[in-house]
């Protein structure tokens, strides 16, 4: 019993720190997302400022520097939603117009969803989560011809038990090929 | 990409054994108003009261467990018959035995054994049924589930199933197994095993073949696989993902999901991969194919409304009927064999539960009590629903008769276990 109540004062103060009432349908709050996301690979942005460091007559990567909105990779979504907020917009653009003007650039972008409801329903829409990307990233010249969208659903969803962690989950993640 | 590349190689293992290891123990909640008092006496040359395996134990736990007997305490009987001319009647209505089960098994030349079990309306004092059976070792368990059934049949009147099987994936620290048990949880078999996810198996309706998705080629593709040889072949993989495959009734197609560059539409393919046909086309999300019992229309889940509920539309092609209207998530469509009810999976305050519909007037009933159901699978009568839920933070296998009234929890070994499906009913 005493147990119980414990659990139920943390699931209580989680969810008086996300400041909202329901898990369902609530408008992810930008700061936190933004906090809370893995950081895109840091290992990788590491290596990269050692090796241009060292030696000056490596190319300027700009997939690569952790300054340009280019080394983000990840857009997060609203429960049961496809739609890419404003927030991620330039982003997107960012990539798309990438891909557009780099004629090696393949990427595969991989969609994701939370661990609630039906895997096969998830699965759909992480694809639709994907394919969403995808259009704003023709919108900027990006050909479909190099850009992949699959979907992982929920299978590699976090055991979550709250909004914050559950946000991490809906997901797109742009893959560059040979990256 | 490249990296993924180098981690796809040999990653998947595809065993076929027999080993029953983990096997899943099933509580059991609840059962119907009026249960049929029943008396199963150990057979002779067994005990089952000392050991679980034996087969009039096994007969034993498959009537209580489903809920509709109350299996009586034999111990306070001096002489157990094993034949006719040794039952005193008297014996079993002081214990308010309305049936009596009794049986012998009795080793036979070439290592096999003869079981003959006979049941009897106590109060009549007649027999009922009566049946042998020559058999090898090994196919103790599967007599044992085929007694019940026939005693199940006798005395409810319809089919049982507890010969029947059921295929479901448990996830360990590291690897996914596809695995297939007897419908009471026992004499595991694994399957399939990868490091990648393994989901949505589909029985063939003459249950010797299992479709499913793996994720082992980095995105969904989907397989059919010989329960019998362990053989398999690549069913469907197409650009994009593939998945969620259904079996028809008469065993001759596959209801499947395809992507390609764009969402999740429904189609249809032969069981040798030919004859791809489309049957959905829209921009919203079609997903979750479920056949009628008479093979012509697909039960599926559509947010062609903005928010996913089931619809149905005929196979032969048409316009699409939705289904399930109260509530904003309605998925997961199976329909029962007799055509009459269908189960899904609705989003509730509390999470998200099994629940049954009445398909001839729409009326539907939330089941569960849990918040993580997923994966509804009829029982072949369509008396019970198996489905997974999430049991303090772990998933398990759970099901539910369809009034409601008996409620089973799988309970095992510590490994997470997902997506079930009820196996045919094979004669």
């Amino acid at each position: 019993m005493n147990k119980k109540l414990i659990i139920s004062a943390v699931l209580l103060s989680l969810l008086a720190a996300c400041s909202s009432n329901t898990v369902k349908d609530k408008p992810a709050a930008p700061a936190p997302v933004t906090e809370s996301a893995p950081a895109p690979a840091p290992a990788a942005e590491n290596a990269a400022d050692t090796s241009s460091a060292k030696s000056s007559d490596v190319a300027y990567n700009p997939l690569k520097d952790p300054n340009n909105i280019l080394s983000k990779r990840t857009i997060y979504f609203d429960f049961d939603k496809d739609e890419v907020k404003a927030e991620y917009r330039d982003l997107v653009a960012a990539h798309g117009k990438y891909v557009a003007e780099h004629a090696g650039a393949k990427v595969t972008l991989q969609g994701g969803a939370d661990n609630r409801g039906s895997r096969e329903y998830n699965l759909s829409l992480g694809q639709r989560r994907s394919v969403s990307v995808k259009k704003a990233m023709n919108l900027n010249g990006a050909p479909d011809a190099r850009i992949e969208t699959i979907s992982y659903g929920e299978e590699k969803a976090h055991d979550c038990k709250d909004e914050t962690c559950f946000q991490q989950d809906r997901r797109v993640d742009i893959v560059y090929d040979n990256d | 990409m490249k990296k993924y590349l180098l981690l796809l190689c040999f990653n998947l293992l595809v065993l076929f054994s027999n080993s029953a290891r983990a096997d899943l123990t099933i509580e059991i909640v609840g059962g119907a108003a009026n249960q049929i008092p029943i008396a199963v006496a150990p057979f002779q040359a067994q005990d089952h009261k000392t050991n679980s395996n034996t087969i009039s134990a096994i007969v034993e736990a498959d009537l209580n467990r489903c809920g509709l007997f109350k299996t009586l305490d034999t111990r306070g009987i001096n002489t157990i018959p094993h034949s006719p001319a040794e039952i005193n009647f008297s014996d079993w209505t002081a214990i308010q035995a309305q049936t009596l089960t009794i049986g012998m098994v009795e080793p036979i030349s070439g290592n096999r054994l003869r079981v003959t079990f006979r049941l009897f309306d106590v109060l009549r004092q007649t027999q009922l049924l009566g049946m042998e059976f020559n058999i090898s070792q090994a196919q103790q368990r599967v007599t044992a589930h085929k007694i019940a059934d026939m005693i199940y049949e006798k005395l409810i009147g319809e089919p049982g199933d507890f010969a029947t099987k059921i295929a479901y994936v448990a996830k360990t620290s590291n690897k996914y197994l596809l695995q297939v048990a007897d419908a009471d949880g026992f004499a595991v078999q694994t399957i399939v095993t990868s490091q990648e996810p393994l989901i949505s198996p589909s029985w063939s309706p003459d249950g010797t073949k299992l479709a499913y998705v793996s994720f082992e080629k980095k995105k969904p593709v989907i397989y059919v696989q010989s329960l019998l040889t362990g053989q398999r072949s690549i069913l469907a993989n197409f650009k994009g993902n593939n998945s969620a495959p259904a079996w028809s009734p008469d065993g001759s197609k596959i209801a499947i999901v395809l992507t390609y560059s764009a969402n999740s539409q429904i189609y249809v393919i032969n069981v040798d991969g030919s004859g791809l046909k489309k049957l959905s086309s829209n921009n919203a999300i079609e997903t979750e194919p479920a056949w009628s019992a008479d093979g012509n229309l697909l039960y599926f889940t559509s947010n062609r409304g903005g928010a996913p509920q089931i619809y149905s539309m005929p196979v032969s092609g048409g316009e699409a009927k939705r289904v399930t209207f109260e509530g904003g998530y309605n998925v997961s469509p199976h329909i029962s064999s007799n055509g009459k009810l269908l189960t899904y999976i609705k989003q509730v305050p509390e999470g998200f539960r099994v629940a049954v519909m009445d398909l001839q007037n729409g009326l539907g009933q939330v089941l569960g009590n849990n918040s993580e159901d997923e994966s509804p699978s009829f029982s072949p009568n369509g008396r019970m629903i198996l489905y997974a839920s999430k049991i303090r933070g772990k998933g398990t296998l759970a099901a539910v008769s369809t009034d409601g009234k008996i409620k089973q929890t799988f309970t095992d070994t510590g490994v997470d276990i997902r997506e079930p499906s009820w196996g045919p009913r094979v004669n």
